[in-house]
């Protein structure tokens, strides 16, 4: 009986990788407690972490749908700095204050930009999502910096206060008197309402699977009668719609458009999905796995801004993370690969 | 005397998992002949090719050249022993030139340690000489090249190999007419540098044309080698078939329905010739025809998966036209493709999501996949196909060959097609569960569907099919029924390989 006793060891190895991520973010928070006493595990500071991790969290949902398709979207970072830009834009020169209306359009003009991506990736043939996503970052960069003239739009006082609401507002949770949260952040709440949204989708429809089938095999796909062509570029319009929505929450966090903080948003969402067990080589990842991923890199964060560690050392830190885990993902991929073949034997 | 033969095989025997790819084989290659090697599909020709030319190490027997035993261990070394080949699909790097190809991998330097590209353009300006190529720039670029001539280029860097034998595989498959003669030529002037060719080809006149000797392999059997004079068509075409059908195909007598499907003139430039023919409920219609004939191409475009160049297409009297396969599967067909891993299954997917790819809308209550129903029909499928594995939820790649094939065959089953198109359907999978899918066809047959079966194994096209259509180069060459007297192994061999049935 070679072959169950090889699937037990794969399973093992299957096991240990899936709690991988959960084991990292445990060790890192007692590293942590120990080292920052009374400053990492306080209530204000965890909230902190949720917050700074809500952005990450929705870019990272539309990221996951494209890496499970076998692409990638480097876009999205610079079209939620757009969909911010746009409130600032309509607020500033045209006087819209209504959140009605400038929420909707900001998302519609990063959806738009996503459905740009997932058109030019598959009725333009061109060789990867790479090529297309990587110069519609620029594009969309330009398109920023072009409506803004180059400026800062700052939104304190402006009267968009309901628009800035989601990014910005937080609660106290409080059960038969006993304060379990303080200042909990609402765009964690939307993250959570927005992943519940997404596991549904991803497991309980049939486009959520055809996109699995699409990144574990586009051919078998499409001679299965699954439109390939089309379940991408839905991808890619939900890539851009969440990179809408993170805008509109950044646009509350930050206070400001200003086109030039879109720095880390790309890497950081491919890292969270990495982290969280998705792959390169398409047809896996899980939405929860990715919000592990993104609790991670924004603990890491977190705890190098209480070293009072720079931009500077969190680069080199948060970069050698991701070499990491995309090593993770190459030496799980030799081993299934490996049991695969001993398990054909 | 060993000595006399410039590379030698004996008793080699070269097993996978499951199979014997080849038993005891044995082959003698004298330096300067030509010689010829045939056999069916599946034959073990590429086995023994990538023996000779050091891709897989064979588990037992001796490879001898020039009667000094050799035991190398990847193909580098077998280059360095004197054995080249070129490749049916050319190793050729199209954006590097001429020079760099014919030298790659091996490092000619200067005495500055740089590429010494003078005595190396020089090299090849040699061996194209030789070849009557002096027409080519070894400085071009090897895309630019003709098909032909990037073949000559192969051949070129053989010859800079110091190349005592050279393997061609079938190597006029993709060349046309001019290019041929060009290429026996060149084989000829090969020959007299005393350099011995073996000849892979599906080109009987060919062989006849060219060789000295030839062999005969069969189910990775040597069967015979001989003078090709002492040789005629139909005694090679039985040498490769020879073998009797064993009872293991359990036909049932059924009766023809209506026409299904209909198809006129289906052309696609250089891959399918007017082909034309007719498929009925109840009743397996066979394609033979060997490797790259047309068949799998044929099937592609029927059901859109590729676009025909010009023809018709009706099902039940309607004509069609599809853009893609998913208008084909909603007018009721099912394409069992022949790579299963590669165009039938999601392998990263479990049984169950496997299962239902090809109609999986169908499964819906409301906008939510209904899991019930879906675990209902898997596992009803399970346990008819008999497909062994833990659960529904066990991911494809983790059954094996023949459970895999159940698993798409399931897939089709579930879309509930009128025609059903199995391509190569018992490839690769054993004895017991290839009767298990004649099973299924059967049952099918039962119902009322049509199907249509490419296989490469006359055996199962003799044992399973009601009428067979013959192709060779995208061209039907003969349509046999189960009635005609030309239904015989034989005949069916050499409608495949060109030749005409009286």
């Amino acid at each position: 009986m070679t072959t169950t006793a090889i699937k037990r060891k794969s399973n093992m190895g299957d096991f240990i990788m899936r709690i991988a991520p959960l084991t990292v973010l445990a060790i890192l928070y007692i590293l942590f407690s120990i080292m920052h006493p009374g400053r990492f595990m306080t209530m204000a500071n965890q909230m902190n972490v949720l917050k700074q991790t809500a952005v990450n969290c929705l870019i990272g949902s539309g990221m996951l749908l494209a890496l499970i398709t076998a692409g990638i979207d480097l876009s999205v970072g610079y079209n939620a700095i757009l969909a911010t830009c746009t409130i600032g834009v309509l607020m500033q020169n045209f006087s819209i204050t209504s959140a009605w209306v400038l929420i909707p359009m900001a998302l519609l003009v990063s959806t738009f930009a996503g459905f740009v991506n997932g058109t030019l990736l598959t009725r333009l043939d061109l060789p990867h999502p790479f090529v297309s996503t990587l110069g519609m970052k620029n594009v969309l960069w330009g398109v920023a910096l072009l409506i803004t003239s180059s400026r800062t739009i700052g939104f304190t006082n402006k009267g968009i206060d309901s628009t800035l609401w989601i990014g910005r507002a937080t609660f106290d949770v409080n059960i038969f008197g006993f304060k379990l949260f303080t200042g909990f952040p609402v765009s964690f709440i939307l993250v959570l309402v927005v992943y519940i949204f997404f596991h549904v989708f991803l497991n309980h429809t049939a486009l959520g699977r055809q996109i699995y089938c699409v990144g574990g095999n586009p051919e078998a796909a499409r001679l299965s009668g699954i439109r390939s062509k089309d379940v991408l570029t839905v991808v890619y319009t939900i890539s851009g719609l969440m990179a809408g929505i993170a805008g509109v929450v950044l646009a509350g966090r930050l206070n400001t458009a200003n086109t030039a903080s879109a720095a880390t948003y790309d890497t950081d969402a491919i890292a969270a999905c990495i982290i969280g067990g998705a792959s390169f080589r398409g047809g896996k990842g899980t939405i929860w796995g990715t919000l592990l991923g993104a609790l991670l890199i924004s603990t890491i964060r977190n705890g190098l801004n209480l070293f009072s560690a720079g931009n500077d050392i969190q680069y080199i830190v948060i970069g050698s993370v991701i070499i990491l885990a995309v090593t993770i993902d190459v030496t799980r991929n030799k081993l299934e690969a490996r049991a695969r073949k001993l398990a054909t034997v | 005397m060993p000595e006399q033969y410039v590379v030698e095989l004996k008793h080699v025997t070269k097993k996978f998992p499951g199979v014997v790819a080849m038993r005891d084989m044995h082959i003698q290659i004298k330096p300067g002949e030509i010689h010829g090697l045939v056999g069916e599909n599946g034959a073990g020709k590429s086995t023994l090719i990538k023996v000779l030319t050091g891709v897989y190490v064979p588990e037992e027997g001796e490879i001898y050249v020039d009667g000094k035993r050799h035991i190398y261990k990847n193909p580098v070394q077998a280059v360095e022993a004197g054995i080249a080949c070129v490749y049916q699909e050319l190793n050729i790097v199209k954006m590097l030139s001429v020079v760099d190809n014919v030298f790659m991998g091996r490092k000619i330097t200067n005495k500055f340690g740089l590429l010494d590209y003078g005595y190396m353009h020089q090299e090849t300006q040699k061996a194209l000489a030789a070849l009557g190529q002096t027409g080519i720039d070894t400085r071009m670029e090897c895309g630019k090249l003709g098909v032909g001539q990037q073949q000559m280029v192969e051949i070129a860097k053989a010859i800079t190999q110091n190349a005592k034998l050279i393997i061609m595989d079938e190597p006029t498959s993709s060349l046309g007419e001019q290019e041929v003669k060009q290429l026996m030529d060149t084989v000829r002037v090969l020959k007299d540098r005393g350099i011995a060719i073996l000849f892979v080809s599906h080109k009987l006149e060919e062989l006849f044309e060219l060789c000295d000797r030839v062999t005969v392999m069969r189910d990775g059997e040597h069967i015979l080698t001989r003078n090709i004079a002492d040789m005629n068509e139909d005694l090679l075409i039985e040498a490769m078939v020879g073998r009797t059908l064993d009872n293991q195909y359990p036909k049932i007598p059924t009766t023809r329905g209506e026409q299904i499907l209909k198809v006129e003139n289906l052309s696609q430039i250089g891959v399918l010739k007017d082909v034309s023919f007719e498929a009925y409920a109840g009743e397996i219609l066979a394609f033979a025809g060997l490797v790259g004939a047309g068949r799998t191409e044929t099937m592609r475009a029927i059901f859109g998966a590729e676009k025909p160049d010009s023809g018709k297409i009706f099902i039940k009297g309607q004509e069609v036209h599809f853009k893609n396969p998913g208008q084909a599967i909603r007018s009721g067909m099912a394409f069992l493709t022949e790579d299963r891993k590669g165009q039938g299954l999601v392998l990263s997917e479990s049984v169950k999501v496997n299962l239902i790819m090809a109609n999986m809308k169908q499964y819906r209550k409301g906008p939510l996949l209904n899991h019930g129903h879906i675990k209902e029909i898997s596992q009803k499928n399970v346990s008819t196909l008999r497909i062994k594995t833990p659960t529904i939820e066990e991911v494809v790649v983790q059954l094996s060959g023949g459970n895999q094939q159940k698993v798409v065959i399931g897939k089709w089953i579930n879309s509930d097609a009128d025609i059903y198109m199995f391509d190569e359907p018992t490839r690769g999978i054993d004895v017991g569960a290839k009767i298990e899918v004649y099973n299924v066809m059967n049952s099918l047959l039962k119902e009322g569907k049509c199907i249509i079966m490419v296989s490469s194994e006359l055996p199962e096209v003799l044992g399973m099919a009601d009428r067979v259509i013959v192709m060779r180069e995208g061209r039907v060459m003969a349509e046999i029924p189960r009635e005609s007297p030309h239904f015989n192994q034989n005949d069916i061999m050499k409608a495949a390989w060109g030749g005409e049935i009286q």
